[in-house]
């Protein structure tokens, strides 16, 4: 992505943003949803967390690969089954891969 | 204000400091993640003043990083940022009136809409009292926002003179996702989207351009579908 598509990105995604907590704190206010609908919004972080983490640890671009970031993924696991806070998960992560790079 | 009103308030005031310093060392990783994805430090701390909602910002970035197409790396942050649409439906019965129910300035909640995110939903919505409920909103919303800039800055700084793809920078991203998932996960509808669009993902990745599958796997919030 070029540095003008990547400032497009943001300005797009500032005004997306913004624009969904007015158009429910401002525009619609303290009206209730249908509970069919609610239902799902509420499933939209499961469902795309989940598949940013898989995309993250086990793809590089367009193929499907297993490589240090996997040992890194087993270590935020661990870490967060732990209850460990959200920068340790983080750097053990990062330690991790970056050992295994290392000495790979 | 009587004295137990008064400890209330402490209490409010020094939980919502508290999750500030805790959401700063997010930013901190955010910054880090932003810069080993290709952005610069200006782009990073400009993605956090104006969108200020973690995981778009982190989800945007990891289909930067990955080497997606602009509109592909919007789409999987906008789904996310759904959220604080709902949010601000539940934050308005309670932040955007005063105690007799005159509704605040339009330029006020203006103001306030741009902090109705994960962190100011779950303290405010935790209060007893409107009047608690209101020190909770502003004082999180405050505090998150100054910690949250100031953490990107410094991480995006840090990231930009440090060698990120041997530090294993790139773990950072499906760490903080992994981190922020558990939440999610605790009715058995979500545990079923979550697997969904993990295998989602998974399977679609080799067929479809990058960033693409993440939007495929929201696909799983047809669980919620059945009552």
């Amino acid at each position: 992505m070029s540095d003008a598509e990547l400032w497009w990105l943001i300005i797009g995604l500032s005004a997306a943003s913004y624009g969904l907590k007015i158009a429910g704190f401002v525009v619609v206010g303290g009206r209730t949803m249908p509970p069919v609908l609610e239902r799902c919004l509420a499933l939209i972080p499961a469902s795309l967390l989940a598949a940013l983490v898989v995309k993250d640890t086990f793809t590089t671009a367009q193929d499907v690969v297993v490589d240090a970031r996997a040992v890194g993924l087993l270590v935020a696991l661990i870490a967060v089954w732990r209850k460990a806070p959200f920068i340790v998960v983080v750097l053990a992560a990062m330690a991790a891969t970056a050992i295994v790079r290392a000495i790979s | 204000m009587t004295e137990s009103q008064g400890d209330a308030r402490k209490q409010v005031v020094n939980a919502s400091l508290t999750l500030g310093a805790a959401v700063g060392v997010t930013a901190l990783s955010f910054g880090l993640a932003a810069v080993s994805a290709g952005a610069s430090v200006w782009q990073a701390c400009t993605l956090s003043f104006f969108t200020f909602t973690g995981a778009s910002q982190f989800s945007a970035m990891s289909v930067v990083g990955a080497g997606g197409s602009p509109a592909a790396a919007f789409g999987g942050a906008a789904l996310l940022a759904v959220r604080n649409f709902v949010y601000g439906l539940v934050l308005a019965g309670r932040v955007a009136h005063d105690d007799e129910g005159r509704r605040f300035s339009l330029g006020r909640r203006l103001v306030a809409a741009h902090f109705v995110i994960d962190e100011t939903t779950a303290m405010t919505t935790a209060q007893s009292s409107p009047r608690l409920a209101r020190t909770a909103f502003w004082v999180t919303a405050l505090s998150l926002f100054i910690t949250w800039n100031l953490g990107t800055l410094v991480g995006a700084l840090a990231g930009s003179v440090l060698d990120t793809r041997a530090l294993g920078f790139d773990a950072a991203f499906p760490a903080a996702f992994l981190a922020m998932l558990p939440a999610h996960l605790r009715t058995s509808r979500g545990r079923a989207a979550a697997v969904t669009g993990a295998v989602v993902c998974l399977a679609l990745t080799p067929f479809v351009p990058v960033g693409v599958a993440i939007l495929v796997a929201v696909v799983g919030i047809l669980f919620g579908v059945r009552p």
